[in-house]
């Protein structure tokens, strides 16, 4: 099903209503919310702990379910998909970053950003070492490609995640506090990474963020409070 | 290589010491296996090789003859009566044992035939008397249906055979009656006594038959028993051993005389030789459950810690399916290392264990452990260990296929 939007919106949701917890502790988290984000565009979600960023980022990655509301992944109504097609569909079209790298820590920053490739299988195996060599050296990691998650610092093993993240190509890259466990310097590396090669792609970028200079220096701000965007 | 293979081979490398315990569980479970049933049907296999070395694989004995009942066949007081039958009785030996003979070789697993004709007699040697029990054999018919040709331990058959007043004892008799090759004793039976020098000494290593058979040339215990015709069973062999039961039971219907077959006569030790295999495949199957739970412990534990892992690879496309297979083959990376070392180990430790001096007498004759090399041994420890630890394994593999991504991430994974 067709959004019926222009060519470049990446992701559309309308809508979205989300519920966490059992019973009595149960919260509305998610209350309406609508969104769309173009490809080569920046988004930065902003808001205080708790107003539902991470849900929201995570419903649009296809790694949760709405209670209601919909989701279009490049035109496609994903949010009533099966647990297979959202699964294809993660792997295809979206690449995540997240706060804390989730580096597989068996695996050398090479095999990391081989990864997502071997599942898709669209290239050979050298076609692979190599896209994941170029996205290394883009990432300024050209050179510890063979090192192991555990001998690469904080800010290196968060720009493995970014060049994995890219590795499939996807048209959005979805980041949860992609700087919120690194000091300033490295902060703005992996921000200007980002935002630089998904530009290059033309890939839309959603990052929740906690920091104003980072939140300021994106292409949209969508502040949220209490479930719904201000 | 599959991407999911290449996973979990890097995930088995990162806990070493919990899939080397797993490991040596599968490995142990394995050889135990292997070891425990070549032992086991080692000793089985000898028992019964034994038994039809000696007794062959069907005896056929005693004329069966319908009883007949006459009632009245209209009431008490009827003149007329009717015979019905009411059952069968046994007429002791074989009358006609060529024409018996003559029918058995029609039977298209029938190899062999040998007429036995047997009786008791006193054996009275210069040191002691003893009652025995005389076989009287045509010696190349008998070992056709036995093993006594490579049971004779001291004197040689060509002796018996040329001469008749030769005679083959058991190796206990001969050392109980301190007799030895060439030395001559006397044999009593119905009255008449008979002159014998010992020609050869057999061993089957039963006691049984060690102890108290004695044979002579046919026509010497024809004399010495007065029984100038019939037999008192035949001996039979068989192409197909294993099929002597339901032969047995179709020569008794066309023979009309009893018939025995090994399984029938040989029935309380082969069930005491089963139950020892049944009980020695619950043991060893104990040590393979302890593999299974082992690797369902290791597993477990990987799926607790790689919970992340798994949120990350969910998140990059990876199904639940390719999830719990990672896990799956994990187990099964594991599990095939361990059978092979473990078919390996048991092979080894079975060939030490035979190895080992065990002399045993009383059913069968041996000076060492006997093992039974069987490729359907290590079929049973592989099948056993790969049931067991895959069904284990299933568990924790369905947990991490369950978890969901975005419950791992949000932290509220359960």
């Amino acid at each position: 099903m067709k959004a019926g939007g222009p060519d470049d919106v990446a992701l559309r949701c309308a809508d979205l209503h989300r519920s966490l917890g059992q019973g009595a502790s149960r919260v509305h988290v998610l209350k309406g919310v609508s969104f769309e984000a173009r490809r080569g565009q920046v988004y930065a979600i902003v808001g205080p702990s708790g107003c539902g960023k991470s849900t929201l980022l995570y419903l649009l990655g296809l790694l949760d379910l709405p209670d209601r509301g919909e989701i279009w992944i490049d035109g496609r109504l994903m949010s009533n998909s099966q647990d297979a097609e959202r699964t294809a569909a993660r792997g295809e079209h979206i690449g995540f970053v997240f706060q804390f790298h989730f580096l597989m820590m068996e695996f050398t920053a090479l095999e990391n950003v081989m990864m997502p490739m071997r599942k898709l299988g669209r290239l050979s195996a050298d076609a692979m070492a190599e896209r994941a060599r170029q996205l290394l050296d883009a990432v300024g990691l050209g050179e510890k490609t063979h090192r192991f998650g555990t001998q690469l610092s904080g800010g290196e093993q968060q720009r493995v995640a970014i060049a994995r993240a890219l590795a499939n190509q996807p048209s959005i890259i979805l980041a949860d506090e992609p700087t919120g466990n690194l000091d300033v310097k490295n902060s703005a590396i992996v921000f200007d990474l980002l935002t630089r090669l998904a530009k290059e792609n033309g890939q839309a970028v959603v990052l929740v963020t906690h920091n104003p200079e980072i939140a300021q220096r994106c292409d949209f701000r969508k502040p949220m409070r209490d479930g719904v965007f201000v | 290589m599959s991407p999911n293979i290449r996973i979990a081979l890097r995930f088995l490398t990162a806990k070493k010491s919990s899939m080397m315990m797993s490991l040596s569980c599968i490995v142990l479970g394995v050889g135990l296996f292997i070891v425990t049933q070549a032992t086991t049907s080692g000793f089985k296999d000898y028992f019964i090789k034994t038994v039809l070395g000696t007794d062959g694989a069907v005896r056929i004995q005693d004329k069966m003859q319908s009883s007949m009942q006459s009632i009245a066949a209209g009431g008490n007081d009827s003149p007329f009566e009717i015979q019905v039958q009411n059952g069968q009785k046994y007429i002791e030996g074989i009358d006609y044992p060529g024409q018996l003979e003559t029918m058995l070789r029609t039977f298209p697993n029938v190899s062999a035939v040998s007429e036995v004709l047997h009786g008791q007699a006193t054996i009275r040697s210069s040191f002691k008397d003893d009652t025995i029990q005389v076989y009287g054999i045509h010696l190349d018919d008998h070992l056709r249906v036995s093993d006594l040709g490579t049971q004779i331990v001291e004197g040689s058959l060509l002796d018996f055979r040329t001469n008749p007043d030769r005679a083959l004892l058991g190796r206990e008799m001969a050392d109980r009656l301190q007799l030895k090759i060439g030395d001559t004793f006397q044999l009593e039976a119905a009255g008449m006594f008979h002159r014998y020098k010992v020609g050869a000494i057999y061993e089957t290593g039963v006691e049984d038959v060690d102890r108290v058979r004695l044979y002579l040339n046919m026509e010497e215990a024809r004399s010495l028993l007065k029984k100038p015709t019939g037999a008192s069973y035949l001996q039979v062999n068989l192409f197909d051993k294993n099929r002597a039961e339901a032969d047995a039971g179709w020569m008794a219907q066309v023979l009309q005389h009893s018939v025995a077959s090994w399984q029938y006569r040989e029935r309380t030790w082969l069930r005491v030789f089963r139950a020892l295999s049944v009980s020695t495949i619950i043991t060893v199957s104990i040590f393979t459950l302890i593999a299974a739970l082992a690797m369902f412990n290791t597993l477990a534990m990987i799926v607790m810690e790689k919970t992340k892992d798994i949120a990350i690879l969910r998140s990059m496309g990876y199904t639940r399916q390719d999830i719990s297979r990672i896990f799956l083959w994990q187990a099964a990376i594991v599990l095939a290392i361990g059978c092979a070392a473990g078919c390996l180990l048991g092979l080894g430790v079975t060939y030490a264990v035979e190895q080992l001096p065990l002399p045993i007498r009383g059913i069968f004759a041996t000076n060492h452990f006997i093992v039974n090399y069987s490729i359907w041994h290590y079929v049973g420890a592989v099948v056993t260990a790969v049931i067991m630890v895959m069904i284990a394994s299933l568990l924790p593999s369905r947990r991490a296929a369950r978890l969901e991504p975005g419950d791992i991430i949000r932290g509220t994974a359960q």
